[in-house]
């Protein structure tokens, strides 16, 4: 009996490890370029671990390789959830060097930049099909939601029936228009919020929680 | 199953292929990426009659970029009627095993195909020469 105990024991402590609430989920942030994605996940990793996830920029493609912030850990309402931030570069289906040009770039760098843009969005494209548990949709709400990427991304992430909720960033900009971003996906629960100035943390917050906790 | 016909390419129009779902039916996703890319990298413009997978349009991406040359090819332009359908029915059809993904789908060059509009029944695109 002892033995058949012990065995039912650890079978138990394995099962609690594979399906333990506290693992942290990898929750990726996806979305078109310059939506704010890296914005985003610098704010709630500096809201919550003091460090921030990589650099932000105007230009598109700024983010050009998947980043992870392990262990960001969120409290809401006396309960903390832990997520692992993942930091992805913009989807596209096209990316022309010459784009990057106008950004006063010299040709060779605007080059790097493209084939490095590239590689990114291919590896953003393997870690939704591998490798998150969750994703955050970042969408710029100043900008028209109903594009082929942003429908084609949605339609992936719905059938790999991950959990998703849109976020509709940049708020803080008089062309905002959230409703434009609600009507977009309304399958979806959309939150709006400005990730550069803050705005409406709180509920973005509540809702990882709600999500992904 | 006939293969396609090589054009003569003299450069004064722009080739159309329209994919039959029939034809497409029973190929592996990698054939289907395979006929699509072949296709816009030749210039032609890929209609497909029923469209591809959430996970086939997701390895598009993925090939369409490790494709991506600074010096020639710059991508994919790809458009969809967007789906309007109310997701319980086509979760209600993947439980059943029926996943619809049939949607008609035009596929070209980025450098030579641009929409014009788009809405749940007309995409007009504006189509020019290599």
């Amino acid at each position: 009996m002892g033995l058949l105990t012990g065995l039912k024991a650890s079978i138990t402590r394995a099962t609690d490890r594979l399906f333990s609430e506290q693992d942290p989920k990898r929750i990726g942030i996806y979305g078109p370029p310059n939506a704010g994605k890296t914005t985003l996940a610098n704010r709630i990793a500096r809201d919550w671990t003091g460090d921030a996830v990589g650099p932000e920029s105007h230009i598109p493609h700024e983010t050009r390789r998947a980043r992870r912030k392990e262990d960001v850990e969120i409290e809401r309402n006396g309960k903390s959830v832990t997520i692992d931030v993942v930091d992805t570069p913009g989807v596209t289906t096209k990316v022309d060097y010459e784009e990057f040009l106008d950004f006063d770039m010299e040709e060779d760098d605007a080059v790097r930049r493209s084939r490095e843009a590239t590689e990114g969005v291919a590896e953003a494209m393997h870690w939704l099909r591998e490798d998150v548990d969750g994703v955050i949709y970042v969408l710029d709400s100043t900008e028209d939601p109903f594009t082929q990427v942003n429908t084609m991304l949605i339609g992936i992430i719905e059938s790999r029936d991950l959990p998703v909720l849109i976020f509709g960033n940049k708020i803080d900009l008089e062309e905002s228009n959230i409703q434009r971003v609600s009507s977009a996906f309304p399958q979806h629960e959309t939150v709006p919020l400005s990730a550069l100035e803050g705005e409406n943390m709180d509920e973005v917050y509540d809702k990882i929680a709600e999500y992904f906790g | 199953m006939p293969e396609a016909t090589a054009p003569t390419d003299d450069g004064s129009g722009v080739q159309i292929d329209l994919i039959s779902g029939e034809r497409m039916d029973g190929l592996a996703s990698m054939e289907k990426i395979r006929i699509i890319l072949d296709g816009v990298h030749d210039g032609n413009i890929v209609i497909l009659e029923e469209g591809l997978t959430p996970d086939e349009e997701s390895r598009l991406i993925e090939v369409t970029m490790s494709e991506i040359d600074p010096d020639g090819f710059n991508g994919i332009e790809i458009e969809t009627y967007p789906q309007n359908d109310a997701r319980d029915k086509s979760l209600l059809g993947r439980l059943m095993g029926q996943e619809d993904t049939a949607k008609l789908t035009v596929i070209g060059p980025a450098n030579q195909i641009e929409t014009l509009h788009k809405d749940e029944t007309l995409i007009s695109a504006l189509v020019s020469r290599k």
